[in-house]
């Protein structure tokens, strides 16, 4: 076991008294009293970040060292992040990904509704270790809440940051938060994905190298910096490093946010939120961009990458949906294919043409209209589909549509031909997050 | 390897006019609904002049001949 003697900070020098020990790390920061943790409470903790300046070596070290990872689904290096961003070619910009378009993720929205100057000193403690000169906080143009509490906390700080911080209220469709719609939007253009190369943290916002970190992976950074590396890895694994929060819905009692160390059991997970008695009938990791687990496989499984891959999953965002033993998976995935063929850009012949097709044949097979037929096309059409995007939307469809025929095939079986839902239930006993059916009318500007 | 490269479709900017897959079916198929699926193997010398040829017929400017190691990134 380590003792606080041994936690030191990104400098050198002993890590605060007051870093936490075990869990929870971020939700702490969050107010108790139902609203954003005032700026004077918060800097009880966290003192101000520098003025963001030459870029900050030993900033960027000690976030390579603390092995964080993002934590907006793509699970990529921070510190390789970082240091990329500083190379680039002049004055660089930070972008918060606070878009959580994801439906059955909250976390994001809740750490910019209750503790947004974590987020903030996270922006500019890693806008000072690239040597960024401005800072924008994107946000979910729909997500009221988190909106008004950036709002709120950057009125606070009345402008006494070092550099101009501003926020951003970005059209509320799915993939108007892939990096590169995300840079399209802040150059005047609609927010669509755009075809990389090149990739931002070369050339992005106003053509500077442009950092774009999701909120919690900040809201992290700044724990990193103030209370060590070291601190940062005695949760997680050695590969995945620290707490990470999880958005966990479906068939539960208490559904909600969670703050796990990764590598944490799901079972427990779910046994500490009421799973359901009879046990899960599966578990969908990685929200609707994700992957379905048959109940074995989840009664066994940790929430890391290094585990899930294994089935052919990650953790992506980190939203878990529990389906309960007596409800149809492929309802939910018809439901959910559905929703993500809507959340098409209309740019791409694939994606448009085909997530429809994969959407209403896999709601077809639920309603007991397809046969075996239609069971061969679906499968055709997810090889057909994979990697022909110009952003990874269709592949997400492609991955849930695989792993449902998979993890359901008896389901799918008994609805083949007329045979109807067995379950004779439309969606879990307990909804997850609902999503509007279809965006399609929602502005891109 | 110097003389191969590799063939790649702009999905934004391709609107599955087909032309590709009729001028070089070796390497472009089409999918369900029309669009070219690219084979991803480099292009040897021996068929470069047809990858030309369907770069040139495709009205949208949507395919490309790249050299093969040129990553996304």
């Amino acid at each position: 076991m380590r003792t606080l003697a041994d936690v030191t900070g990104p400098t050198g020098q002993a890590a605060s008294p007051d870093a936490p020990l075990g869990l929870p790390r971020l939700l702490p920061a969050i107010g108790g009293d139902g609203g954003a943790t005032p700026l004077e409470r918060h800097r009880l903790r966290y003192p101000e970040p520098p003025r963001p300046g030459r870029p900050r070596e030993d900033f960027i070290a000690a976030v390579e060292r603390s092995g964080l990872r993002g934590r907006g689904g793509a699970s990529f290096p921070t510190g390789t992040k970082l240091r990329a961003v500083r190379d680039g070619r002049g004055a660089p910009v930070v972008v918060v990904n606070g878009s959580e378009g994801e439906p059955s993720s909250g976390k994001d929205k809740l750490l910019l509704t209750m503790a947004p100057h974590l987020v903030l000193d996270g922006a500019l403690l890693a806008a000072a270790a690239v040597g960024a000169s401005q800072v924008v906080v994107c946000v979910d143009g729909a997500a009221t809440a988190a909106l008004e509490g950036v709002g709120w906390a950057l009125a606070e700080r009345g402008g006494s940051d070092g550099l101009p911080v501003r926020l951003a209220a970005i059209p509320p469709r799915y993939v108007a938060g892939e990096e590169s719609a995300l840079v399209h939007w802040l150059n005047g253009g609609p927010a669509t994905p755009t075809r990389v190369p090149p990739r931002p943290f070369r050339r992005g916002v106003d053509r500077r190298p442009t950092l774009i970190d999701n909120v919690e992976t900040l809201a992290h950074l700044a724990q990193v910096l103030r209370f060590g590396p070291d601190w940062f890895r005695q949760l997680g694994t050695a590969e995945e490093p620290g707490s990470a929060l999880v958005t966990l819905s479906g068939a539960v009692e208490r559904p909600g946010i969670y703050e796990i160390p990764i590598g944490a059991s799901l079972a427990d997970l779910a046994g500490r939120a009421g799973g359901p008695p009879d046990g899960a009938g599966a578990v969908l990791v990685g929200g609707y961009f994700g992957s379905w687990l048959g109940a074995d496989t989840a009664s066994g499984a940790s929430l890391c990458n290094s585990d899930l891959r294994r089935h052919g999953a990650s953790l992506g965002c980190g939203a878990v949906m529990v389906l309960g033993r007596r409800a149809c998976g492929l309802a939910e995935t018809a439901r959910i294919l559905a929703w993500l063929a809507g959340q098409t850009a209309g740019q791409c012949g694939p994606c448009v043409h085909g997530l429809a097709a994969v959407a209403r044949t896999t709601a077809a097979l639920h309603d007991g209209h397809a046969g075996a037929g239609d069971l061969d096309r679906l499968r055709r059409w997810a090889g057909q589909i994979e990697g022909r995007g110009a952003c990874r939307l269709p592949d997400g469809a492609v991955r849930l549509l695989r792993s449902a025929l998979e993890v359901f095939a008896g389901d799918v079986w008994r609805h083949l031909d007329g045979g109807g839902c067995p379950a004779g239930v439309r969606s879990f006993p307990q909804r997850a997050p609902a999503a509007a059916p279809t965006q399609g009318g929602l502005p891109w500007r | 390897m110097a003389l191969s490269r590799q063939l790649r479709v702009d999905p934004i900017a391709c609107d599955g006019n087909g032309l590709c897959a009729e001028l070089f079916p070796e390497r472009i198929t089409l999918d369900d609904w029309g669009y070219p699926i690219v084979d991803p193997a480099p292009i040897g010398p021996n068929l470069l002049a047809h990858a030309r040829r369907a770069v040139s017929a495709c009205p949208l400017l949507a395919l490309r001949l790249d050299a093969p190691d040129r990553t996304r990134a």
